[in-house]
């Protein structure tokens, strides 16, 4: 029996085990929103945005590692997506996203709503199609999925002109995908991991960067085997927290520009880096000609560009990390006899004593509300057990750096592109996910208004979605540049004048605002606001004067950090001297 | 230093802007680029002339293998290889300079494929230097028109290097 591809659409959907689609009506999707209106298996969350729409997706995704789907129209609906597909393009998050078109005939007109989505999304997504025969879609349906989930996961693009989702065609769904020009490596070259196997053995300052990829590959318990059967210290990027136990003894906690003090020294001196499922990020590297000198890089990653893209390797291995951290594990424990104990113990006295000499910490105060306390707070009061979305700015730093992420997939962030507005709506889709969990998206007084309008899809939809705002009045880590770099010169940062009241603007959209400006205040509201089945916004006024803390100034090599207190002292002596 | 770069991909459309998108976005150079169906035609060879260190050309190979349209890239360079390129000239000559245009023509093997009363278009296929030696000795005559197809590569059989 023949039927539409509006029809085709969802059944294909169904056989991939889809129900949520976070999306936004228009008139080329029409034909398919007709169909979904009936629809009881395949729910469409209407969010206010279609940034918000693609963002949910990709929360739902970052959360549950399946592919997050999103529905929008031509034309507008269609650019507005743009952000969210580049946000999960450069954090490797599986989506497909659904776009509209004008009809086929038309394409290329210039029709009302009509742009060129297919030509503008192909640097920003592993890769997309225009559906130009309904008798195609199911496949393509197939294959896109195919695509985004496997090897190094990424964003697909699909755009339906309207008569493809008319146009009738038979409901085949195909059993497998076959293509001959995509073919991920999983296994790594067994030569190379037993070389690397036998460099971890020998290694007197051994340090393992984990990235991103073992969240995606599902390789935490593998990592973790690795770490504590070598005795090797576990720094984690920010995309990788949470791929490692935070507070295991063995945790660095993050590396790079606002990374901690140890994680950077350790790297500067170690000889021997074990990179898994992370590219090099300049944040992470710093200046690279001065980015660990004295080692030797081991780098594992699905994606061979990434490999040698930044920072020489010495031995490279392509492959998926669970697989060849499963195989490193059996070859270092049954074939090499080397033993590490004595060395290792001087290398984590010297890695305590970095730590000791600097730990993470911040200025606490009785009165006026440290954005760090908050962080802490949250975590004590949720015991690590909540799924937090952060903005980017500020109060992504201070949660990189204060939460303690012990679990995979619990931490949604936009690492890469640094999208202000990524949480709010990511949060929303992850609380669809996981309904009974604590989703909680730290947010910023400048991030949170990016996407303020997915207020609406939180609370029509009863989501018990917490966001705290780390409020202080400014565009802080733009600001904070500017203090430390352009003499204080506050171009276009101070928000103060300009700030909305975050509490009357939850309780107009429906949902609870609430609001703390002393320190005493915070613990009461979050456990209040915790108590609460429905979306709360918390307003924590906090002092604006907090920086960031530690700082690797940009192009500078990553132990050459800044720190709160000699900042200070260096800024008194200059007042000193003016 | 300059490199040849063949790549074999699916014939679809959109594949050529995947191609020349990966370039831009990347800021690598392209100093030619040529593309044709093979004999299957559901297959395209595109022949790219390069430039960059080793880095960049280890990224370029695995950036467009990491392409989903793409079925094999070959850095010919790193093969024993032939390469040419087509160029057609249309020279106008002054009324004493037209025997020696057709001399020269004749020297590199190539064929005049129109002429009218002031124009002769030569049509010369060659490697980089043959192409660049004739069109020093063609200069001074005037050239009008220049167009070149870019270049195509092919691996020699055979000859295997170390």
């Amino acid at each position: 029996m023949k039927i539409s591809g509006a029809e085709i659409f969802i059944e294909s959907l169904k056989k991939e085990g889809v129900k949520y689609i976070f999306g936004y009506p228009g008139g080329v999707v029409l034909n398919i929103f007709d169909f979904l209106h009936d629809e009881k298996d395949l729910q469409l969350i209407l969010t206010r945005h279609e940034q918000g729409a693609v963002h949910a997706a990709d929360g739902f995704a970052r959360a549950t590692g399946k592919a997050g789907v999103a529905l929008v129209t031509s034309g507008p609906g269609a650019t507005n997506t743009v952000t969210g597909i580049a946000t999960a393009s450069m954090d490797s998050i599986p989506l497909v996203v659904f776009s509209g078109q004008v009809p086929t005939l038309l394409i290329g007109n210039d029709a009302f709503q009509e742009a060129d989505i297919v030509g503008i999304t192909r640097p920003c997504t592993k890769y997309n199609y225009l559906v130009k025969d309904v008798k195609d879609l199911a496949a393509i349906i197939k294959e896109a999925f195919y695509i985004a989930t496997t090897g190094r996961p990424g964003p697909v693009l699909i755009d339906l002109p309207k008569d493809v989702t008319s146009a009738k065609a038979d409901f085949v769904w195909p059993d497998t995908v076959e293509m001959r020009t995509y073919k991920p490596t999983y296994e790594g070259n067994r030569y190379m991991i037993n070389q690397a196997a036998h460099m971890i053995a020998k290694a007197k300052k051994p340090v393992i960067i984990a990235g991103g990829g073992v969240i995606s590959s599902g390789a935490s318990k593998e990592l973790k085997e690795l770490a504590e059967h070598t005795d090797i210290p576990v720094t984690m990027t920010l995309m990788g927290l949470g791929a490692f136990p935070g507070s295991h003894k063995l945790s660095l906690g993050m590396p790079g520009m606002h990374g901690t003090y140890y994680a950077n020294k350790a790297i500067q001196d170690s000889d021997l880096l074990v990179a898994v499922g992370m590219r090099f990020d300049d944040r992470v590297t710093g200046k690279i000609s001065a980015f660990a000198p004295n080692a030797k890089i081991v780098h594992v990653d699905i994606d061979p560009t990434s490999i040698r893209k930044n920072v020489r390797v010495d031995v490279p291995i392509v492959g998926d990390v669970k697989k060849v951290l499963q195989t490193m594990n059996k070859v270092l424990k049954e074939e090499v006899k080397e033993q590490w104990g004595e060395v290792r113990k001087a290398w984590l006295k010297q890695i305590n004593a970095w730590k000791t000499e600097r730990p993470m910490s911040y200025e606490k105060d009785t009165d006026i509300i440290k954005p760090q306390y908050v962080i802490e707070k949250i975590h004590e009061l949720t015991r690590g057990d909540a799924i937090i979305a952060t903005e980017v700015g500020q109060n992504q730093m201070w949660t990189a750096q204060f939460y303690k992420f012990d679990k995979p997939r619990t931490l949604l962030t936009s690492g890469g592109l640094g999208t202000m507005g990524y949480g709010f709506p990511a949060a929303i889709g992850a609380q669809f996910a996981f309904p009974n969990k604590l989703v909680i998206d730290v947010a910023g007084d400048g991030s949170i208004q990016m996407n303020i309008q997915e207020l609406a899809t939180a609370v029509i939809n009863k989501l018990p979605v917490k966001v705290a705002i780390l409020n202080n009045r400014f565009l802080g880590m733009v600001r904070q540049w500017q203090e430390l770099f352009y003499q204080e010169r506050y171009a276009h940062t101070k928000l103060e004048e300009t700030i909305p009241d975050f509490v009357k603007i939850a309780e107009a959209y429906g949902a609870v605002g609430l609001r703390a400006t002393k320190s005493s205040e915070v613990e009461p509201v979050l456990k209040e606001a915790f108590s609460i089945r429905k979306t709360v916004f918390m307003d924590f006024v906090i002092d604006w004067k907090e920086k960031v803390y530690p700082m690797v100034p940009a192009g500078a090599a990553i132990d050459e950090m800044l720190f709160r207190e000699e900042t200070k002292k260096s800024e008194k002596k200059l007042k000193a001297v003016k | 230093m300059r490199h040849t770069i063949s790549v074999l991909v699916e014939n679809k459309f959109g594949v050529l802007s995947r191609i020349s998108g990966l370039f831009s976005g990347r800021g690598y150079n392209i100093e030619s680029l040529s593309v044709g169906e093979t004999i299957d035609p559901q297959v395209s060879v595109m022949t790219i002339v390069t430039i960059g260190d080793d880095w960049i050309i280890e990224q370029i190979t695995k950036q467009l293998n990491k392409l989903i349209d793409v079925i094999k890239v070959v850095d010919m360079t790193e093969l024993d290889h032939v390469e040419r390129e087509m160029v057609m000239i249309k020279v106008a000559p002054r009324q004493e300079d037209k025997a020696e245009v057709l001399r020269i023509a004749e020297i590199f093997r190539g064929r005049v494929v129109d002429s009218s009363q002031k124009t002769y278009t030569i049509e010369i296929t060659g490697d980089e230097k043959k192409i660049a030696a004739i069109v020093e000795l063609l200069k001074p005559m005037g050239i009008k028109e220049f167009v070149r197809t870019g270049k195509i590569a092919i691996s020699r059989e055979g000859i295997k290097r170390p």
